[in-house]
């Protein structure tokens, strides 16, 4: 059967619970099995690619490894999340020097090389599930819709660790948006930055680098925007000055999957 | 000038900066080129040249956002991020010279900022 280990990520549990909740209730409609590794910790929301840093990439070797153990592929919804794992599961595999220094630090049972297969969430829905299946099971879809996809940085590079899609002309989150019964809006920023975290300590860069997007997506026409990252979503929502809606593309797969209570009124 | 930076800088990045062609699209693509005052092809060629120093008290090191695009798309593969990113490790391991202190941390808060926010920031800033 379709059993995942599923790693949540800190902000799901907090901020972001509509990402996770909406992602467990879709998944379980699907067919999907996700399971939760006990004691999962924090990824660290950035991969460090310093080669002699160590410490700050064993959180997401132990995720990793607790998926390897159970025999299961891992999965995760967060776009931060998954590029920390996706970039650490790729260093293993392909530095030896670093994959032989977290082990002798870890000391697992039997040594971590990169064994586990890691989805995101996306494209668990293209790859596992199929877009084509999800399509039949949409009860609710998003008719008439115009929707703008923003993949921001983090699912896309660097893509050769991350190897989900064309990084300059990615198709997955437009064809989840056709599965879904909405119609997707290509628009010049998709795949631009939001501004991340510089919003901490810049407020004026994260609002530059927002608006852009927002701005970019209007003169598309795209009546609302979707993203698998909490910080996109905060930047597009708080520093972009724009009204356009942005949401989690969970929320509108579980309502097209009919899931949520009824508020498709956007 | 510690004689030995340059050496840590090109070990800790990985990066060899001599497949750097001089193109600028590394900085042509930089969502902060206006908020840096070295820009990532800058950082290339000022380690080549052993300038690593300027660099190191440059707030341009905390201006790049690790979105990757110089990384991705680099002609040459020379990954420009992990250049800044070494420099930025070289001055954030000192003692004392943390960018971002956990006191300062709450008046940045808002009910809707992710932790995401701030553990990122953490990483980026703090040793």
């Amino acid at each position: 059967m379709n059993t995942f280990t599923y790693y949540p990520g800190c902000t799901l549990r907090t901020k972001a619970k509509d990402l996770d909740t909406y992602a467990r209730s879709s998944a379980e409609a699907l067919g999907i099995t996700l399971t939760e590794p006990e004691n999962w910790q924090c990824c660290g929301g950035a991969y460090t690619t310093a080669k002699d840093e160590i410490a700050t990439k064993l959180s997401a070797v132990r995720t990793l490894n607790s998926a390897k153990e159970a025999g299961q592929p891992l999965v995760t919804v967060c776009s931060a999340c998954h590029n920390v794992i996706k970039q650490t599961n790729y260093d293993i595999s392909n530095d030896e020097e670093m994959a032989s220094k977290v082990n002798n630090y870890l000391k697992l049972d039997e040594a971590y090389n990169g064994e586990t297969t890691v989805y995101h969430y996306l494209e668990m829905l293209r790859d596992v599930v199929g877009f084509d299946n999800l399509k039949k099971q949409v009860v609710k879809p998003f008719k008439g819709k115009k929707i703008g996809a923003y993949y921001g940085c983090l699912l896309l590079r660097p893509s050769k660790a991350l190897a989900m899609d064309d990084p300059e002309n990615p198709t997955i989150m437009e064809d989840f948006i056709k599965a879904i019964g909405g119609t997707p809006v290509i628009y010049a920023q998709r795949n631009e930055c939001c501004g991340g975290y510089i919003t901490m300590e810049d407020k004026a860069q994260a609002q530059k680098r927002s608006s852009r997007v927002m701005e970019s997506a209007q003169e598309q026409g795209a009546d609302m925007i979707i993203t698998a990252c909490p910080l996109c979503l905060y930047n597009l929502k708080k520093n972009s000055g724009s009204d356009l809606p942005v949401y989690y593309f969970t929320e509108l797969l579980a309502e097209a999957l009919g899931l949520k209570e009824d508020n498709n009124e956007q | 000038m510690n004689s030995n930076l340059k050496e840590q800088v090109l070990r800790s990045s990985g990066v060899n900066v001599l497949k750097c062609m001089r193109c600028g699209k590394c900085s042509g693509t930089c969502p902060s080129y206006d908020e840096m005052e070295y820009h990532p092809h800058q950082f290339v060629y000022m380690v080549e040249k052993g300038d690593i120093e300027t660099l190191m008290k440059s707030e341009s090191i905390y201006k790049c956002l690790t979105c990757f695009a110089c990384v991705d798309r680099c002609p040459r593969s020379v990954e420009p991020a992990k250049v800044v990113e070494a420099v930025r490790l070289a001055t954030i391991r000192q003692q004392g010279c943390n960018h971002l202190i956990a006191d300062s941390i709450p008046e940045m808060l808002d009910e809707d900022l992710p932790q995401q926010a701030i553990v990122t920031a953490f990483r980026k800033y703090t040793k």
